[in-house]
This record gives structure tokens, C-alpha cells and sequence, in this order.
């Protein structure tokens, strides 16, 4: 068998040398959750970094603590293609439970890395195989068998970098970042990556096309997952008071800021400058947020979709009393518990109009790591001068994930802390009336909790209100606060980020697309004009409510593609409501909702097929 | 030339009385409601806050719009039903130097409020909660709440056959630190009950019987005047020496428990029951329980820890209001995101 393997091999090798196929694949490592895999698929993803070569990580996760398949893809693409792929062409099996199934998934010409003893090779022959005795070395590395289980990761990271021809000390060095100060784990880890890959040198005959070559084109990027980017934009935006409630995909959103807040927060007396706290459940999360927004604190919740069911009636108090609170949502599959671990966009809508009675909010939608932290910052000056939550939409691909970006920028404005009257103020006023447009921009002025002037105080509620903040019953007052909130909503389309045109040029057919849908989207683009030579212009949406130029850019193009990640047109719907009768007729829907990220493929074979390409 | 008009009478930080009210109540007359209203503007006055250091907040119910009537110089919130707890602590933690004030109702607490209610006690955060407790749910025509005892009538002749819910034997074993219980219609008890409260660090949680004089005041009640007046067993006569009171008192330390308030008030309280130690906890909690048994409504404060740490103690926060920190303190600098950049790199 062996010997049959090596002559298969040889052969291969000599064909495929004449193809390689540098920096463009996936490799989907399959292993048990709660094996600690994490490290080691980390560390892949970061040499492969290290390589200059541009690279995303998936991590496909059972909701489950231990025991259950999980599946982490890494994409190298040189031209910087950062979607899921459909298919990746290299395989590293280490479940026993699904590696049959794993290695029948492969495409042809692709590869499997497997422990020896699993004899894959008997289900495929169209695709390289590289048996390796991942037991033996680790045992050989790990003298103590309690930790085997983990350090045995390390050792495909070894084999994969040396069939890939990753330079060893590109991942020695990302290896010392990641057990930056724990000498004795980085020798073990590094003793099992070394181990895999002198196996490989001496045992493995490279017979399969890929390899990577050093780029340049990570220099000077970073690698963060969009989770721990929001937590950096709430920070810089001075976030004060976190309350929150457990629940993936956003739980690190907290974790990340908190880790933030009690390094950068603290007094030289060592007293802290935040408050964070572990609520009861969402609804009492929110109530916090909205109590401390009230009394003039920079709050944050964030949260996923049974959790913005349970924020849904202090919403409209936030809505229809004024109370600014910037909420993260990270979307994950529902309805109802759904898939916890599986990404989706399936809150757009009901995050928009989150409530009973005329309620909307204003919803930012990030669609990339550095908008995470860009609309975060956002968020916060937009909740308090609209004096309104805030909600930011985020997936789990896009807030569990890695993804590669350029660095952020420090802010160049101040906070904007909106409309709020000084005790001073009040001195020169006289007064004042909490809810009057005295300005015409649909905001009026509030005060402070503790502002010491008599005339000060105003009482909040969330029922019906006049502009003095008095109670009423009146038709006509209870109208005119109505109006003045739909005003001020219509204020917002041009306060909140504007939508990215990406390409507009011109081509009768368009798309439309938010959030990590522009990964997928950006490429199938390519792919579009490429295989079938026909241009489509694109425009993301980065916030509700929509600014002017969506209508414009629908208005200039004759047949609107939306796509999105959910089943019922959520995007297409909120456009629908949003626009001109005339141009309602034009929006086709493309739609993904099976849980897996979306991938450039599945878009391309649809709207080749809708628009009869 | 005409005679002058004696000034009013004025608090020692210079105002009248009248800055403490607030708008006329829309609640029925004779509503314990209102007397508690009252008793709150007293206490306030008397002990001299400032109207604009005081946060009013409440929930949702015939309690809960009684902020609207009383200290218009301070800042109200009348949030979500049950809800109260929650946007209370968010506020007291963006600004922990006010003095908090909350009422809720029987079914504004007791029902859909537990879950926040039990979480603000376990927190201890500092503030003064008040359940305006009439048993029966006004707003929406006479049900039965969470606290109506068992065996109690409604007016349409219904029995309730649930057992009620204690909530100051809740208060104590969760971890309230003022515990106390009293009735619309005892001026001096409450009232002495409130201005403790106010000297009090941590959560205070008063129930106040107060007769729902529509729904819950007839015979077979018992949330009703009459009821109350029969069976109000008072456990201590609570006494209250505010700490700028310049008053020696002698006392028989063998029957009166001095406990020195976080303010360096007095809170005095003369034994009515043989040995009850409100520094005990699972004797109070049991007291409670036996008072049941026996049909007494035992007011008067139940239990009290003056030592134990806030919730805001425990977040170790700046004394500077959060809300009021400058943009220099809460967004960190640039080089901080540059530190951060770089090690992701």
C-alpha cells in the first residue's frame, strides 16, 4: 500500500508540478470540539498571514461545549477574496466521526491530511493523500498525557506548513505572540509543530499543486475578529455603563470591552471610570442601558436574536421617551433558539421596528471589521443626538471570525454628546421644555439628572406626553410628538454612514447588498464579469434608516438584485416600504439562509440563471 | 403698610415645603397612595435634601404615577412595567452621588417584577424602594396581586387561594440592608421609617400597606383601613434623630437598639417584642413567617445592616458621577488604539 502510495505520488507530483496553484485555496481542518483546536488553526491563519499572503479563518462550531464535530476553514487568496468558499481543496482530518464523510466532501485533485490508522485512502483516489502517525509523534513530543490532546493540533500546523512550504520561522514567531509570555508552552507547541514538520520532510512526498509563496500584500494589516473591533469602537466612542446578558455569537463583544475598560479605565488610584454588569437577562440589560443613557452615561448592551426579542418593549420606551443606548446585535440563525453557532440576517427587520406601536429605530450595518469599529464609534454620538437607541447589526461570520483589515483610525472628531442644557443654560433660559423643536430639527433639549437649577428636572415617561413632558391624553399634542419623532427620523438618512457605491457604472442591472453579504458579493462581481463578461454595479447599504442615493442609485438601473442572508427578503421589504411606488417593481431577491456564511458561487449560478445568462 | 406676611417656614438648606410638592394627584380621594405621597415631601423637607439630588423613579400602576405628585424639582422616570429595578441601577450608576427613589406597586413588584425585584436586592444597590401595597391591581379594575393574603375577599366576592408573597422576608434573605414595613395611615412610623431610609446606604425596601380605598377597603380585605387598624402589630417603635439634630435623648439601652445610620444619623429603635434582634436575619426572616401564622401584620423595621458594601461599592467607581466624566477621561488616547493596532499586527 505504502509503496503503491509513493509511486501514486510521484506521479501526481510530477504532473501537478506544471500547475501550481499558489496562494488561492481553502483548508478545512475537522476536529472535535473542545480538542483546543482554536490554538492551532490560529496560528495556521497567522503564518499564513505571516506570508503576506491575505487570509480569512471560519470557524464552523457546534453549539455544544465538547464532543461535537467542528470545522475550521482557512482562505488563502492572493487576490484577497475573503468569502467562504464552497469547496476548500485541502483537508486536515482529525475526527474520527466524520473523516469518511469529510474526505468524500473533498473536490477532485484535492488533498487529505489524516492520521495514519484511519486508512482514508481506501474512499478516495482522485485526491493526494498524506497519511501521518499524528499519535506517535505527539507522544514522542508530550511525554505528559494529560496534555497530548492539545499539543497534537500543533503537529498538523507542522505537516500543513511544510506540504505548503510555509516557512517554519514565520510560525515560530506567530506562535511566541501567542503564548506571548509562557515560555514553557511556546516549547512544547513549537516542539509539536516541529514534529509535524520534520514527518513531513522526511516522510511526505508532495504530490498535490498547492503551495504558498510570500506576498506583500498583508503588510501593515491586522487580524481581529469583528467582535472584538465593535468592543474597540465602543471604547474609543468613551463607553461608560455595560449591562449585558450572556449570549453567543456576542458574548466576546462584552468580554473584549471589558478586557478594554479595565486596562484603558482606570484611575491611578484604582478606581474605575465604568461600570459593567452581568445582568439578569436582556430586558434588564436594556433597562440599564436606557436608565444610564437617561442619566447622561455613554451605554452599551450587546446581544443576539432571542435577546432582541426580550429588549423589544423597553425599545419603544427608548423610542418614544428619547433615551439614548447603542445596542450591538450579532445576528445568529433563528427563529426562536434557531442555530446559536450558525450566522444569518434574519433581524433586520424586526430590529428596525423593535416594539409595539409606531416605533423605529435607527440600525447601523457594518460590513467589515473596520466598519464594526467605525460604526460603533458612530453609534454612540447618533444615540445621543437623535436621543434614541441605536442598534448595530453584525453577524456571527462577521463578529466570531477573523478577518484582515487595515488598522483603525483614531478619531478626528470629538464626542458628540447632543442636545443637554447646564445648569447655566437654565440660568439664561429661564426653562425649558423637554420634548419642543425649538431648534427645527425635530431634537429637543434635555437635562440631566443631578443638574442643580430648580427648573432642572422634567418627568419621563413612556406614555403619552406633551412637549412640556406633561402627561396627556390630547389628540392633537399626542400627534404632534408622533410627527416631530418621524421627523427627526427623517433627519437621520443623512446623520448615519452613508451607503458605498462600489461600482456604478453602466450596466442596467444592479445589486444590493449589507453587512458580510459583500464579502461573497464582491467576488461573485468578478466572477460575473469574467465567466459571463458582463458588468453589475453594487451598492452596500450601511444604515437605516436609507439615505437618498439608495432611491437614486434603484431609480438609475432597471432590474435590482438584493441579496441577503435571510428567507423573506428582509432588505428587499424594508426597500420596498422605503421607496417610490414605480421603482418597487424592480427588486429580485437572491437569497441564502441555510446557516453556512455565503459564498460567491451560489450568487453567481443564481443571478446567471434569473437574469438568463 | 400692610401687615407682613411671616415668612414660611424653610428646611436648613433655606426652602419651604413648597419645593417639595409636586403636581395634584389624579388618584382616587382617600388613596393610601397619597398619604405615603405626603409623608415622602415630609421627610425630604425635614431632612433638608436638595430637590435636584434626588432621582424619582417608578414602574407602572397606581403607585407608580405617584412620583408625578410629589418633588416636581426632581428628576422623574416612569419606566416600563416591572421594569423599575433595572433602569434604576443603569441611572445610579451613571450618576451614584443622587439620592434614588423608587415606588412600585404590589403587582409592579411582586408579579411582573420579580425577576428584577430579587436581583436589585441581591445587588444592594443604593436606593430607597418603595412598595405601595394594596393587594389588588387598580389600573385595570380590582385583580388580585401577588401580595393579597390567602383567604382574602374581592369585592366581586372572590376568594384568592394562593398563598402571599412576603416581600420583605424576600428583602432580607436576598440581601436588602433596610427592611421595614409600615401603613399608609401610621404618619409618625413612616415617616421616621423615610428619613431613615434617606441616611440609609444601600437598598432600603419599604413595604407600605396602603389601602386601595376603589378596589380593596371593604370587609373580608385585608389591605382595607379597618383591617389595617386591628391588626398593624408594630415589632419596634422607630425612632429618628437626624445627624445635624442636636438632640440628647436618654434611653434604656436594654430596650432601645441605637443604630448609627451611614450619615451619622440615629435610627432608634424601642423593643415592642421581647427580643427581636433586627440585626438577625433568620430571626427576622422567621418573626415573618410565624406573623403569618398568626394573622398579625407586623410593621416597623424588620432588619438592618449598615456595614455591608453597595453594589457601587463593589464596582470600586471614581466618586465623580460617571455621566460627568470629561471626554479626556472616557476616550482613551491615541496611542492606546495604536498600541492596540500594532499588537495585532
Amino acid at each position: 500500500m505504502a509503496t503503491g502510495d509513493l509511486a501514486l505520488g510521484q506521479e501526481q507530483g510530477a504532473l501537478n508540478a506544471q500547475k501550481r496553484v499558489v496562494n488561492d485555496f481553502s483548508i478545512n481542518v475537522a476536529t472535535v470540539n473542545g480538542s483546543g483546536s482554536q490554538s492551532a488553526n490560529s496560528v495556521l491563519l497567522k503564518s499564513i498571514f505571516g506570508m503576506g499572503v491575505p487570509v480569512s479563518g471560519k470557524n464552523l462550531f457546534p453549539s455544544n461545549i465538547a464532543g461535537l464535530p467542528t470545522w475550521y476553514t482557512i482562505r488563502a487568496s492572493k487576490d484577497g477574496y475573503v468569502a467562504r468558499k464552497r469547496d476548500a481543496e485541502i483537508l486536515v482530518a482529525l475526527n474520527v466521526e466524520t473523516a469518511k464523510q469529510d474526505i468524500l466532501n473533498l473536490p477532485v485533485g484535492g488533498v487529505a491530511i489524516y492520521e495514519e490508522s484511519l486508512n482514508l485512502k481506501q474512499y478516495r483516489d482522485d485526491v493526494a493523500c498524506y497519511p501521518v502517525p499524528f499519535d506517535k509523534i505527539t507522544a514522542a513530543v508530550c511525554p505528559e498525557a494529560k496534555l497530548r490532546k492539545l499539543v497534537r493540533n500543533m503537529v498538523y500546523v507542522g505537516v500543513v506548513a511544510q506540504l505548503l512550504s510555509i516557512d517554519l520561522a514565520v510560525v515560530e514567531h506567530g506562535l511566541k505572540k501567542q503564548f506571548a509570555k509562557k515560555q514553557k508552552v511556546f516549547d512544547l507547541n513549537f516542539g509539536a509543530v516541529k514534529a509535524g514538520f520534520d514527518y513531513a520532510q522526511e516522510k511526505l512526498v508532495k504530490h498535490d499543486p498547492f503551495v504558498l509563496e510570500r506576498m506583500d500584500k498583508s503588510a501593515g494589516q491586522i487580524i481581529i475578529d469583528g467582535n472584538a473591533a465593535c468592543a474597540m469602537g465602543a471604547v474609543f466612542a468613551g463607553v461608560t455603563v455595560v449591562a449585558w446578558y450572556p449570549i453567543t455569537p456576542s458574548t466576546s463583544v462584552v468580554e473584549a470591552t471589558t478586557d478594554l475598560l479595565k486596562k484603558l479605565r482606570v484611575t491611578p488610584e484604582g478606581k474605575a471610570t465604568f461600570a459593567v454588569v452581568q445582568a439578569e437577562d436582556e430586558l434588564a440589560a436594556i433597562g440599564m442601558v436606557l436608565g444610564a443613557g437617561w442619566a447622561g452615561a455613554r451605554s452599551m448592551t450587546a446581544t443576539s436574536g432571542p435577546g432582541i426579542s426580550l429588549m423589544a418593549e423597553f425599545s419603544g420606551l427608548g423610542y418614544f421617551a428619547e433615551l439614548p443606548g447603542v445596542i450591538f446585535d450579532v445576528q445568529r440563525s433563528g427563529p426562536s433558539t434557531g442555530m446559536p453557532t450558525r450566522t444569518s440576517q434574519a433581524d433586520l427587520l424586526s430590529t428596525a421596528f423593535l416594539s409595539h406601536g409606531d416605533t423605529k429605530h435607527i440600525v447601523l450595518l457594518p460590513g467589515s471589521v473596520k466598519e464594526c469599529f467605525e460604526h460603533g464609534l458612530a453609534a454612540f454620538d447618533l444615540a445621543e443626538r437623535f436621543q434614541t437607541p441605536v442598534f448595530v447589526l453584525t453577524d456571527l461570520d462577521l463578529g466570531m471570525n477573523n478577518w484582515m483589515s487595515e488598522p483603525f483610525q483614531y478619531p478626528d472628531k470629538p464626542l458628540d454628546r447632543g442636545k443637554v442644557l447646564t445648569a447655566e443654560d437654565l440660568e439664561k433660559l429661564g426653562g425649558f421644555a423637554r420634548y419642543r423643536d425649538v431648534d427645527g430639527d425635530a431634537i429637543g433639549w434635555r437635562t440631566l439628572p443631578g443638574t442643580r437649577h430648580p427648573k432642572a428636572a422634567y418627568f419621563t415617561r413612556g406614555s403619552g406626553h406633551n412637549d412640556s413632558a406633561g402627561y396627556t391624553e390630547k389628540p392633537e399634542e399626542y400627534q404632534a410628538i408622533m410627527d416631530r419623532l418621524s421627523r427627526k427620523f427623517e433627519n437621520a438618512r443623512k446623520a448615519v454612514p452613508a451607503p458605498v457605491i462600489v461600482k456604478n457604472g453602466t450596466s442596467k442591472v444592479a445589486f444590493i447588498a449589507y453587512g458580510t453579504t459583500d464579502f461573497a458579493l464582491q467576488e461573485s462581481l468578478d466572477q460575473i464579469k469574467k465567466e459571463r463578461g458582463v458588468d453589475v454595479d453594487y451598492l452596500r447599504v450601511r444604515a437605516y434608516p436609507f439615505a437618498h442615493e439608495i432611491h437614486d442609485f434603484v431609480a438609475s438601473h432597471e432590474r435590482v438584485y438584493i441579496v441577503e442572508q435571510d428567507r423573506d427578503a428582509q432588505l428587499a421589504s424594508l426597500l420596498k416600504l422605503d421607496l417610490p411606488a414605480e421603482q418597487v417593481t424592480k427588486l429580485r431577491s437572491i437569497l441564502h439562509y441555510n446557516g453556512l456564511p455565503l459564498d460567491a458561487r451560489t450568487i453567481t449560478e443564481e443571478f446567471v440563471a434569473k437574469e438568463g445568462l | 403698610m400692610g401687615t407682613a406676611t411671616p415668612a414660611p417656614k424653610v428646611n436648613r438648606i433655606g426652602l419651604p415645603i413648597v419645593d417639595y410638592r409636586g403636581g395634584k394627584s389624579t388618584l382616587c380621594a382617600g388613596c393610601g397612595h397619597n398619604a405615603i405621597s405626603e409623608r415622602i415631601i415630609d421627610a425630604m423637607f425635614e431632612m433638608g435634601v436638595e430637590p435636584e439630588r434626588v432621582m424619582k423613579m417608578s414602574g407602572i400602576g397606581c403607585s407608580s404615577k405617584s412620583p408625578a405628585y410629589f418633588m416636581s424639582r426632581s428628576h422623574s422616570f416612569n419606566s416600563v412595567h416591572g421594569r423599575m429595578p433595572s433602569v434604576s441601577t443603569g441611572a445610579i450608576l451613571a450618576n451614584h452621588q443622587m439620592i434614588t427613589l423608587g415606588v412600585s406597586g404590589d403587582g409592579d413588584t411582586a408579579s411582573i417584577g420579580m425577576g428584577q425585584f430579587v436581583h436589585l436586592l441581591r445587588r444592594n444597590l443604593p436606593m430607597i424602594y418603595i412598595i405601595e401595597d394594596n393587594g389588588v391591581y387598580g389600573l385595570t379594575k380590582g385583580q388580585f396581586s401577588a401580595t393579597a393574603d390567602i383567604g382574602s375577599k374581592l369585592k366581586t366576592g372572590v376568594i384568592n387561594d394562593l398563598p402571599a408573597i412576603d416581600t420583605c422576608a424576600m428583602a432580607i434573605q436576598l440581601g436588602a440592608t433596610f427592611v421595614g414595613r409600615s401603613f399608609s395611615g401610621d404618619k409618625k412610623q413612616l415617616l421616621s421609617m423615610l428619613k431613615a431610609a434617606i441616611a440609609h446606604k444601600g437598598t432600603v425596601m419599604l413595604d407600605v400597606i396602603s389601602p386601595c380605598v376603589t378596589f380593596n377597603d371593604h370587609e373580608g380585605s385585608t389591605k382595607s383601613y379597618k383591617f389595617m387598624q386591628e391588626y398593624d402589630e408594630p415589632i419596634n417603635e422607630v425612632g429618628f434623630i437626624a445627624s445635624f439634630e442636636d438632640i440628647a435623648v436618654d434611653y434604656d439601652s436594654g430596650q432601645v437598639l441605637d443604630v448609627e445610620m451611614h450619615d451619622g444619623s440615629s435610627l432608634r429603635l424601642r423593643k415592642l417584642h421581647e427580643d427581636y434582634d433586627p440585626t438577625n436575619k433568620a430571626e427576622a426572616v422567621k418573626t415573618l413567617m410565624q406573623a403569618h401564622d398568626n394573622n398579625e401584620v407586623l410593621t416597623g423595621v424588620f432588619y438592618i445592616d449598615t456595614q455591608k458594601p453597595t453594589f457601587t461599592d463593589l464596582l470600586n467607581l471614581v466618586d465623580t458621577p460617571l455621566a460627568t466624566l470629561p471626554e479626556s477621561v472616557t476616550r482613551p488616547p491615541k496611542a492606546a488604539l495604536d498600541t492596540l493596532m500594532h499588537n495585532l499586527q
